[in-house]
């Protein structure tokens, strides 16, 4: 079938359900706890704050680098910004490595491009479209992202935890935003 | 500060970097948040592991921030408010949050656990972050800086002092939790 027709995308059972699939291997609330506790140790130790965003940006400037040198430099926000390994850099590639020995040690190492729950909904042959989607998401988050001036964790936790009322604007809006589009792509 | 003082301090601190970043993605993928149906689930609002999380998250971390901050052992670590920038910015975000079901952190939990489609996730935020830079200084107009408030907190908004503030968020906080217990879901 072709999935990217859409009255076959439309075919395909529209009662996916999220809880079909297996769910945190820990307490959510222990995880969160845990997560709080490791942003005083963040701020104390380190003095700076939980994020992720900027790190795909310091990628971007030192890809930039690579094959237009000049260009990249010139650029207002790598000069403010310079694309340079740093604390968060640091932070963001540790994220990689925490969550193989965690999915490791839990026997939930997945090693797949479709996620379940997308191929009951989008089919087993919809890999060009879960790409094409992911690289429309990917763009979107970091444009938002750096407009807002921080992601799910930056805004999300660390400075919704600070009470900044910039952070709590820019959370609402990932949440709007997101059920908006997960409701058309599943529940339309 | 000499050099090689230097040196270390950059040495120590990047390591820390990489330690707590190891730490942030073990308790994600142990959280199910590298999972793509434990992100959209919560978006569809039936798996409401995300919030939970989140918001344990937040209580926890602005309990021991505060306290911290009190006794001169951290500053705070605000971004300024800028109503519109975060307003359109988080819209925007959401619609891609919507779109990959990973965020950017968790993306990188969701490769580190195997997702591969994390990987175009990743390429779309290398190339977007890009873009963002070549847009140079239309996001930083007059537009999007209109009612910038700097760097300004609930305690500020609501004209009184740190304890009931802070105590005011906590039982909404943990007000939200019960209810989200309580509905069910996930």
């Amino acid at each position: 079938m072709n999935s990217f027709h859409p009255a076959a995308i439309l075919a395909q059972a529209a009662d996916v359900s999220p809880l079909d699939y297996p769910g945190p291997a820990w307490s959510p609330y222990l995880v969160g706890f845990l997560i709080g506790v490791l942003s005083w140790f963040t701020l104390l130790l380190s003095k700076d704050t939980l994020g992720a965003s900027s790190s795909y940006a310091t990628i971007s400037g030192m890809l930039g680098k690579v094959f237009a040198k000049k260009h990249t430099l010139s650029l207002a926000y790598f000069q403010d910004n310079p694309p340079r390994i740093s604390w968060g850099f640091m932070l963001f590639i540790g994220i990689f490595a925490g969550a193989f020995l965690a999915a490791a040690t839990g026997n939930e190492l997945t090693g797949r491009w479709l996620p379940p729950m997308w191929e009951a909904r989008f089919g087993a042959d919809s890999h060009l479209l879960r790409t094409g989607i992911a690289i429309a998401g990917g763009l979107l988050m970091a444009v938002g992202a750096r407009l807002a001036g921080g992601c799910t964790s930056g805004h999300g936790i660390s400075g919704t935890m600070q009470l900044s009322i910039g952070s709590w604007i820019s959370a609402a809006g990932f949440f709007i935003g997101g059920i908006f589009v997960a409701m058309l792509l599943y529940r339309i | 500060m000499n050099e090689s003082t230097e040196k270390h301090q950059r040495i120590r601190q990047l390591s820390l970097g990489l330690l707590f970043g190891i730490i942030f993605g073990f308790l994600l993928q142990k959280g199910g948040v590298g999972k793509y149906h434990v992100l959209m689930g919560q978006l569809l609002l039936e798996d409401f592991t995300v919030l939970k999380i989140m918001l344990t998250a937040i209580l926890t971390g602005m309990i021991g921030v505060f306290w911290m901050n009190r006794r001169s052992w951290v500053e705070l670590d605000i971004k300024p408010t800028r109503p519109v920038a975060n307003a359109i910015g988080g819209l925007l975000f959401g619609m891609g949050f919507g779109l990959s079901a990973y965020c950017p952190g968790t993306n990188a939990a969701a490769i580190g656990q195997g997702n591969f489609d994390g990987f175009a996730v990743a390429a779309g935020m290398i190339i977007g972050s890009y873009l963002f830079a070549e847009a140079g200084n239309f996001f930083k107009s007059g537009f999007f800086d209109r009612g910038n408030m700097g760097k300004v907190t609930l305690i500020d908004l609501l004209k009184t002092t740190r304890r009931p503030t802070i105590a005011l968020a906590a039982a909404a906080l943990i007000i939200v939790l019960v209810v989200v217990e309580r509905i069910g879901g996930r």
